[in-house]
């Protein structure tokens, strides 16, 4: 079968031009090569909409950010991702900042950012937001910024592509890509693939996939930036609070999630290893110093969690969306910040790619735009509770103790479209394992729940694919191994 | 929605609610139990080892075992348990909300509760170790669970962070399992786990102990290649330089315990601050009727003690029923217990003037290790009513000590009594004597 479209990567950008298209009429195919989508930038950022007045004019990422935030609401709707318009404080605490911040709404605004507004009354910015330093002289206000799970975006756009006819191939790393009369053979670890076009949306790697069909012009740098997150009702934000941005980031925020839980980051430290994930104490250090200028009572003892992300960082430190030369073969290339904004916006221009490649884009009768919300225990009621396990007796039977996650959120969350294969795929889709405990009591029975399911042996179940089993095996076959392993030596 | 009602619901069956539950019905109460796990038993389920019950049993028991003789009572004595079934809600009240897959969702309306939850182990998180997420980091309880309920090995060469006693057990465990454990790496000068499991479970078996030394990086982009270890400055801060490599495939934790309060906080109840609920001398949390006891109150060291605080619990909850319930609301005529030198924490946090003829149950934990120190507690303006001499004093143990006010010579002359811990004036070592 040759498919119309192939799409290399299953982050949220990926995804978002999967479920995009997959309103058409086409044979769509997405090939990831972690053990699950959203496995790399996707599920460590900041999770932040933003309103679009930061980045410089020169980008076509500014507009791209503009557009994207409005898009937002009506994917909200259609898509039932966690998702809310909380609003963003660019906070200033020196007289020059003020001047800075009035420029860049009046930028904003001339290009269409809504509802941007300087505030100096400290008094109002403080009732907006308690826990600001007391050394904020005045904030610029974007009432269209939000906070989302970045994640769980994801996994909605590829639970709905999915269900409107997209292919996921996870655990399939492009090796090597061939053309042939117009089309692509694109040879994975296991597979080959062959398609007409080719959107290469590889995140990290995508300078790799783009020089496979011969066009080198980019380079995609490494640029991490590490996190720490805080315990729910440790502190409780209403806004997401920015400093003052660098030249090259929009610098150290303290930020709600939409889970209730507070975090602090992102630093920014250019690197070469587009593996390395691990967090330093120095950078933890410096997230916690910069977190402390805008919310000088950060609740460190009540940290849960720290991990650190790695951004795509172009060489041209703009977004690379290109048509290129080899025809059928698009770029969708160094998406760093905005790029969760801009998803959307940035998915309609792939439409408009491929219509000038000549793809008939005549939207399926059977398309439906609606991906169910996923249902929670914790939005219920007590009598919905109740007739809820009378339905379903695993609605009663609570796996995680810290985020109240009963086991039918587990088996929904491995049995959805592109659904988890993993623990951290459950964790990232359902939340067990997120809370204090960070798993302590819950990953046993989660394990438990996935080798049942999947019909994997109880050691085979892993973390997050390849090489991360939990386990080593039964405490006593191991010793029978070593035996005949000694016999042998 | 089904319905139960019960005289005292107790929250838990580990050891200290199955204690709590016992009492009750000896007191012809009727208690109804809930646990969110498949079986009675707690924790100590999956404590294999040895060592408990020398106090309330006068013998040498394993956890299970001894877990199966409150479990044995419980059956015989008929009181009835809800397996599987998950508290959600305990209102002031006290009406208690909770789920199975059976029954869906239970309400209890209760005239007593006693929470006894336990703890949960503090994370890499909690502690915030730097270095990469690969599989192969877990708590030490999680790994026992593994090893000793389950199965199951985590891992093959370990390397141990903190040396609490579920640490140094498992360092034991792991062992007899066949695995390598490189090292046991305490931050503090001194093991923090009990001075019996350090000479039982490492020194006998030769695994290094590494005090002073924290981990301050981990290794390994899919599973766990080994970690960075690092001596520490009085502050705990890393000194540069020390840094040493130790190669191994899993890193477990032992850095320390937490009481599980969520529910107790969202009744409303306050939280002092060594995570336990404030309570008062007959365990008493602050909202009138609901007690705590065991490791949800204060983690202690030894189960024994979990289950005489709980029949306490049992004993007062029952008391509440007999003579205060639907009656008033709780004394406001009280003496606060105040953490003083050398004093982490102190347990009740408040006595009731009106209960001072009785024996008042003190437990705290010191802060650092010393010895020849005199225990004592005095009012706000530094009489010392009581004092007592130890010849030392370390964080593991939790110190009890029973105290009489009416019998006492000098009395408080102030609502707040300080318990502190203070090197003894004058040193005769012929007067020691053990607590």
């Amino acid at each position: 079968m040759i498919f119309d479209v192939l799409i290399i990567g299953g982050g949220v950008i990926g995804c978002c031009i999967a479920r995009t298209l997959s309103k058409y009429d086409l044979n769509i195919a997405l090939v990831e090569k972690e053990a699950d989508i959203a496995s790399v930038t996707t599920k460590a950022n900041s999770g932040v909409i933003h309103a679009g007045y930061a980045a410089s004019r020169e980008y076509i990422r500014r507009n791209l950010c503009i557009r994207g935030n409005k898009l937002y609401t009506q994917a909200c709707e259609e898509l039932n991702f966690p998702f809310i318009r909380i609003g963003s404080f660019v906070v200033a605490v020196e007289d020059k900042q003020i001047k800075y911040l009035e420029e860049e709404r009046k930028r904003g605004i001339e290009d269409g950012v809504p509802g941007l507004e300087l505030i100096l009354d400290k008094e109002k910015i403080k009732y907006m937001e308690p826990n600001i330093t007391d050394d904020v002289i005045g904030v610029l206000h974007a009432p269209t910024a939000g906070i989302a799970s970045p994640y769980e975006l994801a996994f909605a756009l590829a639970e709905n592509a999915a269900t409107n006819g997209v292919s996921f191939f996870r655990n399939e790393k492009v090796k090597r890509i061939a053309r042939q009369n117009y089309t692509f053979r694109i040879k994975t670890n296991s597979k080959e693939f062959k398609a007409n076009n080719i959107i290469n949306a590889a995140g990290l790697y995508a300078a790799k996939i783009s020089k496979m069909v011969g066009l080198d012009y980019f380079d995609i740098m490494p640029r991490k930036g590490e996190y720490i997150l805080f315990d729910r009702n440790a502190l409780h934000l209403n806004k997401i609070l920015f400093p003052i941005p660098t030249k090259v980031s929009k610098g150290i925020l303290v930020c709600p999630t939409i889970h209730g839980n507070t975090f602090v980051g992102p630093n920014a430290q250019n690197i070469t290893d587009k593996k390395d994930i691990s967090t330093t104490e120095a950078g933890l250090k410096e997230i916690l110093d910069g977190g402390r200028l805008l919310v000088p009572n950060l609740p460190t003892r009540a940290s849960i969690r720290n991990f650190a992300g790695l951004r795509a960082v172009p060489s041209t430190y703009d977004f690379i969306i290109d048509n290129t030369d080899v025809y059928g073969f698009i770029n969708v290339a160094g998406i760093l910040s905005p790029g969760l904004t801009s998803c959307f916006a940035i998915a309609e221009k792939i439409e408009e790619f491929l219509e000038l490649l000549g793809l008939q884009l005549k939207i399926k009768e059977n398309y439906n735009p609606i991906r169910p919300k996923p249902e929670r225990f914790k939005d219920f009621s007590k009598e919905e509770i109740d007739e809820k396990i009378k339905q379903d007796p695993s609605w009663g039977k609570i796996i995680c103790r810290c985020e109240t996650i009963p086991e039918k959120e587990i088996l929904d969350a491995i049995h959805a479209p592109v659904g988890a294969t993993t623990v951290d795929g459950v964790k990232f889709r359902c939340r067990p394992g997120m809370g204090r405990c960070q798993g302590g009591f819950c990953r046993p029975r989660v394990i438990e729940i996935l080798s049942r399911e999947l019909y994997l042996p109880f050691e085979e179940v892993t973390k997050r694919g390849e090489y991360t089993n939990f386990l080593v095996g039964k405490t006593k076959d191991l010793l029978i191994d070593k035996s005949e392993r000694g016999v042998e030596e | 929605m089904k319905t139960y009602s019960a005289d005292v619901v107790v929250v838990g069956a580990g050891a200290a609610g199955l204690a709590a539950a016992i009492e009750v019905k000896k007191a012809d109460l009727s208690a109804l139990i809930i646990e969110r796990d498949k079986e009675l038993g707690g924790i100590t389920l999956q404590c294999i080892h040895n060592g408990f019950g020398l106090k309330e049993f006068k013998e040498e028991l394993t956890g299970p075992e001894y877990a199966q003789r409150f479990i044995n009572e419980v059956k015989d004595s008929k009181i009835p348990y809800l397996l599987d079934t998950m508290v959600i809600e305990i209102t002031k009240d006290k009406k208690v909300y909770a789920v199975n897959n059976k029954e869906g969702l239970i309400e209890i309306q209760a005239k007593a509760i006693i929470l006894a939850m336990g703890c949960r182990e503090r994370t890499r998180g909690a502690i915030n170790i730097p270095g990469f997420r690969p599989a192969g980091i877990y708590t030490a309880g999680q790994a026992q669970r593994f090893v000793n309920v389950e199965g199951y090995l985590p891992g093959n060469i370990y390397v141990i962070l903190g040396s609490g006693d579920i640490g140094m057990i498992m360092a034991r465990r792991l062992t007899w399992e066949g695995c390598e454990v490189k090292a046991v790496v305490e931050i503090l000068p001194y093991v923090s786990g009990l001075l019996r499991n350090q000479v039982q479970c490492l020194e006998d078996y030769d695994i290094p102990l590494i005090t002073g030394y924290t981990v301050t990086k981990i290794h390994g982009k899919d599973r766990v290649q080994g970690v960075t270890i690092s001596k520490v400055d009085r502050n705990f801060d890393r000194i540069i330089g020390s840094e040493k490599f130790i190669e191994c495939d899993t890193l477990l934790l032992s850095v320390g315990l937490i009481p599980e309060n969520e529910l107790t906080l969202n009744a409303g109840a306050e939280i002092s601050k060594n995570g336990g609920p404030i309570i008062d001398n007959n365990l008493e949390t602050t909202i009138g009727g609901i007690f705590a006891c065991g490791n949800v109150l204060q983690v202690h060291d030894l189960v024994d003690l979990v289950s005489a605080e709980a029949k306490r619990a049992g004993i007062n909850a029952v008391d509440y029923i007999e003579k205060r319930y639907g009656k008033e609301e709780l004394s406001k005529n009280k003496i606060k217990c105040t953490a003083g030198e050398n004093v982490n924490y102190v347990k009740p946090d408040f006595i009731n003037k009106k209960d001072l003829s009785q024996d008042i149950i003190f437990a705290f934990r010191v802060n650092y290790p010393d010895r020849r120190v005199q225990i004592q507690l005095k009012d706000e303006h530094n009489n010392v009513i009581y004092k007592r001499k130890k010849v030392y004093v370390i964080p593991s143990e939790m110190i009890e000590l029973t105290i009489n006010f009416e019998k006492l010579e000098k009395k408080p002359e102030s609502d707040n009594i300080i318990v502190e811990v203070i090197p003894r004036p004058e040193v005769l070592i012929e007067e020691d004597e053990e607590l």
